[in-house]
């Protein structure tokens, strides 16, 4: 009896200790890939600690962390006007290209060319410039990151576009349009670096005149790009180390391996 | 003595094996409900089908034309998958000398077993730029349809043969003692026998292409619309749910499972009417 009060006393003592090292993170789902691995990391380099990472969206990463249901939120975007009472502590930028097939001649198009062209109004690369093609329109499925960043740079909505083709994630978006000589499409810039690097037949257009890769992402010149932010209204020492850990070059590759660009500091 | 005894420990057992088995599709349902349950009580369940087209995040929730592209996507695969299908399992069956008949029947084996993502692939790698080149952008209803018919072919062959197999062999010897010929003898005798083996086979291989997801979403294009014609993309029910299940929060979530509920209930039905036509059949 004696032996079984004092192993409950055990269990509730490593409870609260547990209690102290657990961190809590919830947030949005572009962010949450990365900071589960860097967790990882973390955890390895701190035995003892628990990290627990719940994705739901950069809304109720805003929530979250302003309830205090998690230590720190994830955010896919810059904190607005209205979330003040919050601080952002950005880990890393994210990108996206417009890509076209391999072949294509075209060299650069407009904004207005692209709006053009994702809401119907431009249906074949002659009218752009290019040789005589019908476009194939490639967007993403509603609730993808790179969705709501490529209709928030043009002031677009979804059922504005009238696409031909649509995909998820970004190799998918990749696979597509190499192997449609019409197609024009959207992707995080990382990945289609990296397909483009291995002989891929895709081609990243420049945006305003600036060239679409990782070190104008890095830089902040490309301009359809956001941050990828922790968000926390008040600091434990916990957190904050947690923080400085996800923003120190010991993670870099893990950001690397996601296709971000780790923030610059 | 000891018979009866095996008997009273292995029922039990075998009892509550069945019923984990039924538990399980109960389970699946339960979550399929409570996951579409906010959808199911703050909507108008006819928004599902009355709004114009599939934008949740907009607060548009039609699925109409999703339900559609699923129904017509499966009706062309079976519509490729069954004559050939039935005609490989007849040559099997009836024709083929012995070696031949072990060799494509192992071929059909191995095309049952073919992940349907690799088929996918294939259809996205090759299918897809070959028909780009003479009706853009490729990715389309009958693509998909055509995909599908590879995939659910050895289904349609598999459940055929063992259609034919299993009609007792008076039938064939009645059949040559009064000196029917063969092709009137499968024609006439074989094939209306086994149709009903047949067509259950046919509903099992249609559930299939119903449910199939990956392909679809790799060579249908997933665009939401009611397709003009076999060339234009369409988007399944399965593809909807694949593409953004992951993303998805509050209604929109919501919303999927209602499709996922809407899917399960088509398969069920398709899978009760196979087992009913299975159960009127003579010699199956």
């Amino acid at each position: 009896m004696k032996l079984t009060l004092s192993f409950i006393c055990l269990m509730c003592l490593s409870g609260l200790t547990q209690a102290d090292n657990r961190l809590n993170l919830t947030g949005s789902s572009t962010v949450a890939p990365v900071v589960m691995e860097i967790a990882k990391r973390f955890e390895s380099v701190n035995p003892g600690v628990r990290v627990d990472v719940q994705t739901g969206g950069s809304t109720r990463g805003v929530v979250d962390s302003r309830t205090g249901m998690a230590d720190i939120g994830m955010v896919s975007r810059a904190l607005k006007t209205n979330e003040s009472d919050l601080t952002a502590h950005t880990i890393a930028r994210d990108g996206v290209s417009i890509i076209v097939h391999g072949s294509n001649d075209i060299m650069e198009l407009s904004e207005a060319e692209i709006i053009a062209i994702y809401i119907g109004k431009i249906t074949n690369w002659s009218e752009v410039g290019g040789e005589d093609r019908r476009i194939t329109v490639v967007n993403k499925a509603d609730g993808r990151a790179t969705l709501e960043l490529f209709l928030a740079h043009f002031s677009l909505k979804n059922s504005q576009i009238k696409a031909q083709a649509v995909i998820g994630d970004n190799q998918q978006g990749i696979k597509t349009v190499s192997g449609n000589p019409g197609a024009i499409g959207y992707v995080s810039i990382g990945a289609a670096e990296y397909e483009q690097s291995v002989g891929t037949s895709i081609k990243l257009l420049p945006m305003n005149g600036v060239a679409a890769n990782m070190q104008t992402l890095a830089n902040g010149e490309f301009p359809i790009s956001r941050p990828l932010n922790l968000v926390t209204k008040s600091l434990t020492p916990l957190s904050q180390q947690f923080i400085e850990f996800a923003q120190s070059p010991a993670v870099a590759d893990l950001i690397k391996a996601q296709y971000f660009v780790p923030a610059s500091r | 003595m000891f018979q009866p005894h095996a008997d009273r420990i292995a029922k039990p057992l075998l009892a509550a094996a069945a019923l984990v088995c039924a538990a399980v599709l109960v389970l699946i349902i339960a979550v399929i409900i409570s996951g579409a349950w906010p959808a199911l009580i703050s909507q108008d369940l006819v928004v599902f089908i009355t709004d114009a087209s599939w934008y949740p995040l907009e607060g548009q929730f039609g699925m109409l034309s999703m339900l559609l592209a699923s129904l017509l996507v499966m009706m062309i695969a079976i519509l490729l998958a069954a004559p050939m299908g039935i005609i490989c399992a007849i040559f099997i069956a009836y024709i083929a000398p012995v070696r031949v008949q072990k060799i494509y029947r192992f071929a059909i084996a191995l095309l049952a077993g073919m992940p349907s993502v690799v088929l996918g692939l294939w259809g996205l790698t090759v299918l897809v730029p070959l028909v780009n080149k003479w009706s853009p952008p490729g990715l389309s209803l009958l693509l998909a349809g055509i995909v599908l018919a590879v995939m659910i072919l050895p289904t349609v062959a598999l459940t055929s043969l063992a259609a034919f197999k299993s009609l007792p062999i008076a039938l064939q010897q009645a059949a040559s003692a009064l000196g029917v010929r063969q092709h009137v003898q499968i024609l006439k005798v074989f094939i209306p026998a086994a149709s009903a083996a047949i067509l259950s086979g046919m509903l099992l291989a249609m559930a299939r292409a119903l449910g199939e997801t990956m392909v679809v979403l790799m060579v249908a294009g997933n665009v939401v619309q009611f397709p003009s014609g076999l060339m234009e993309p369409v988007r399944t029910l399965t593809a909807n749910i694949a593409l953004e299940m992951a993303y998805a929060t509050d209604q929109h979530r919501a919303a999927l499972f209602v499709s996922g509920l809407l899917l399960t209930a088509m398969v069920l039905v398709m899978m009760s009417f196979a087992a009913r036509i299975k159960g009127h059949n003579d010699y199956g």
